[in-house]
């Protein structure tokens, strides 16, 4: 018996080794939810980062040498997330890592590549990911207090002072809910409704009902993405609902407008990214060129819509390549240096510049307000 | 002389334990090797309650999710060391454990599927919305165990992955050994007579209900043991540990390397927990593949990989 489960083990471990990548000149890892609960955002990015590792191998690599991307799929679990960053550091011996497509799992790849001191680059949404600042953890895309912010700021332009809010209670619904009540007090708004739903939920009339018959609501705020907000701004115009309506940068892509319907959709604001509206962004726009180029070439290769998600990715690796560049070298220690010294580099999401004590970069012009109409998205002025 | 089972199981774990770090090409290895270990632990309790006392349970990471979040929370609110809050998760989970088993073990064949699966999503739900205790979804840090710095001060400096796979190794035999006594005593005896026959085992007067509870609320220690240790391990927990999906993962693992044998079980740990790592390049076959060897494993070798072998191995008498 012994003998049989040692062989069995060793025959295992012996096959794992046999699937380490041959060498190649600058390894980065990548571990991202490409399937699983989490697929849908992170597809996007797996094949984002697939398609530029292309490109710039293509024109001949960063600084005369190829890119080799090691790319796990890590299904959503914080637990396998980990694994595979272990792997990547000490099996594979990357020099950097982009990934983390949840919260979570971008908090299990944080603590291994900050031991290892390998520089990081997460595409999650959360604030604590870098607040406080840990020295070799980066992230792309804006924060959800940013997007609150950016929501409010835009309410009280048009005089709301008290909104009522329903929000998922999933990960990114729970945090942008959590950050929106810190910062709603700053604009001299109030909170009057709070519902939750469960993001597998079919109906969410019940609490938007409670919100309606809520005394002064003016306006209603639908932190959460997936399916959920699609169902509530469904019910929304199903109860007739005639309040100004917000929505959250975690449904900004075309697959919301399709999923609620262009009708229901109408009027309802959100806080998006230059990455849905390149036609309509002016010509000196210095994010035009960029997000025309990546949409097209996404889009043509994939045949899906572009979406934020896939940006994020776009902008994690744009960081990291132009941070190689920078630093002449591929040592992590050089690359993070580099990173942190990105200065007005115009991604899809926003133009990035990144500070000792800013590991994010961007700030509120990165998110444009947009509202749709007649199942277009359209610039708010 | 042969090897009673009890001997033969704890020797190949130690074996393994010790032997295959000298073949592990990186210090990646180790990190699998902690997490078959961990599943190991959380398995052998599934051997007890299904292998042995024949009862099922869809909930168990429920258990471990107990054990988990009571390493991230009591260190932080009760200032616990870690190693306490280990002891505290296995307290709770125990009594939970007995509180609804008692009604839980009154049930037969699926309903108790359906009941212990009830309990499981119920403590999943608790950790997800319980947000100003838990941090709901996006998961709570976790304090260190610190036992690697006292290690380290006196002389035996492990690296966190050395350190984590021979702490689980060691708390693995610690199961395994524990699971085995229990299976050679007159309780093991009792509850495989009650595995053969509910009414039979009755009537040679052993108590049926007692007997069930106890195998149940030993395997949820087992669990929330497990689910400590992948907490201190990972320094970072979400509610997916408690989600139904580890639930049915454990009852795989368990039936795959055959549930009424200890090292068994622990051997379908090991394959399921490195089948993700050795498919990492047909990450999307992965669910088709351990959907294949689970039909080819239920008709080839019903009693699960390990005992199959062995029986063929040694002609009848295992």
């Amino acid at each position: 018996m012994k003998k049989h489960l040692t062989t069995t083990a060793l025959a295992a471990l012996a096959s794992m080794g046999l699937a380490q990548m041959a060498h190649a000149d600058i390894k980065i890892g990548a571990s991202i939810s490409a399937t699983g609960p989490a697929a849908f955002l992170g597809d996007p990015e797996a094949k984002t980062l697939e398609m530029l590792v292309e490109d710039i191998n293509a024109k001949g690599g960063v600084n005369g040498e190829k890119i080799e991307l090691v790319s796990y799929d890590d299904g959503g679990d914080p637990n396998k997330a980990r694994t595979f960053a272990t792997r990547l550091v000490e099996d594979d011996e990357v020099v950097a890592i982009i990934g983390g497509t949840t919260t979570g799992t971008t908090m299990s790849i944080l603590d291994v590549a900050e031991d290892a001191e390998i520089p990081f680059i997460s595409l999650a949404g959360a604030i604590d990911i870098i607040d406080p600042v840990k020295p070799y953890t980066f992230k792309t895309p804006h924060t959800d207090r940013m997007a609150c912010q950016k929501i409010f700021e835009d309410m009280k332009k048009r005089g709301i002072t008290k909104i009522g809010m329903i929000s998922g209670t999933d990960g990114f619904g729970a945090s942008m809910q959590a950050q929106c009540k810190k910062v709603v007090g700053d604009y001299g708004i109030e909170i009057v409704a709070d519902e939750t739903y469960d993001p597998k939920d079919a109906d969410m009339t019940a609490q938007l009902t409670k919100i309606k018959g809520t005394e002064g609501v003016q306006a209603i705020l639908n932190p959460g993405f997936g399916q959920g907000p699609s169902i509530v701004t469904r019910n929304y115009k199903q109860l007739a609902i005639d309040l100004p309506f917000y929505q959250s940068h975690g449904v900004a892509s075309d697959g919301f407008i399709e999923l609620a319907g262009a009708d229901a959709a109408e009027g309802v604001r959100l806080p998006g990214n230059a990455l849905l509206i390149p036609d309509l962004l002016a010509d000196g726009d210095v994010q035009k060129p960029v997000v025309t180029a990546y949409k097209t070439e996404f889009e043509a290769k994939t045949g899906t819509p572009v979406g934020t998600f896939g940006g994020y990715a776009h902008d994690a690796f744009l960081i990291m390549t132009d941070a190689i560049k920078r630093a002449g070298s591929a040592e992590p220690k050089a690359i993070r240096d580099a990173i942190e010294a990105t200065s007005g580099l115009a991604g899809a999401t926003g133009v990035y510049t990144m500070t000792p004590e800013n590991h994010l970069g961007l700030d509120l012009s990165a998110f444009r307000m947009l509202e749709i109409k007649g199942g277009k998205w359209t610039l708010v002025e | 002389m042969r090897l009673s089972v009890k001997s033969a199981t704890l020797l190949t774990l130690l074996a393994f334990v010790v032997v295959a770090p000298l073949f592990f090409p990186s210090s990646f290895y180790y990190r699998v090797g902690a997490l078959i270990f961990v599943n190991g632990l959380a398995v052998t309790g599934m051997v007890i309650l299904t292998g042995w006392a024949g009862q099922i349970s869809l909930g168990h990471a429920g258990f471990a999710g107990i054990g988990a979040y009571a390493c991230a929370l009591a260190p932080e609110h009760l200032g616990l060391h870690p190693a306490l809050a280990v002891l505290l998760g296995a307290v709770i989970s125990a009594v939970l454990a007995w509180l609804v088993g008692r009604p839980i073990l009154r049930l037969k064949g699926y309903y108790l599927g359906v009941a212990s699966l009830g309990f499981g999503i119920l403590v999943s739900m608790v950790l997800n919305n319980e947000r100003d205790l838990t941090r709901g979804p996006d998961g709570i840090d976790v304090a260190d165990l610190g036992l690697r710095g006292l290690l380290k001060d006196a002389g035996l400096d492990l690296s966190n992955g050395q350190f984590w796979y021979f702490f689980c190794g060691f708390s693995l035999m610690l199961g395994a050994w524990f699971a085995l006594n229990i299976f050679n005593s007159p309780t093991g005896r009792a509850l495989r007579a009650l595995h053969g026959s509910e009414i039979a085992a009755r009537t040679v007067g052993i108590d049926v209900p007692r007997l069930k509870l106890q195998a149940f609320v030993i395997s949820a220690v087992y669990a929330s043991v497990a689910g400590s240790l992948l907490a201190l391990q990972n320094k970072f927990i979400t509610p997916d540990v408690a989600g139904f999906m580890h639930s049915v993962e454990m009852v795989t693992m368990a039936v795959l390397g055959g549930v009424s044998s200890v090292i068994g079980a622990i051997f379908g740990a090991a394959v399921l927990t490195l089948l993700p790592q050795v498919l990492t390049v047909f990450a999307e076959y992965e669910q088709l593949v351990l959907g294949l060897i689970m039909v080819l494993v239920m008709i080839f070798l019903r009693e699960g990989v390990v005992p199959s072998f062995l029986r063929k191995f040694r002609g009848n008498e295992a």
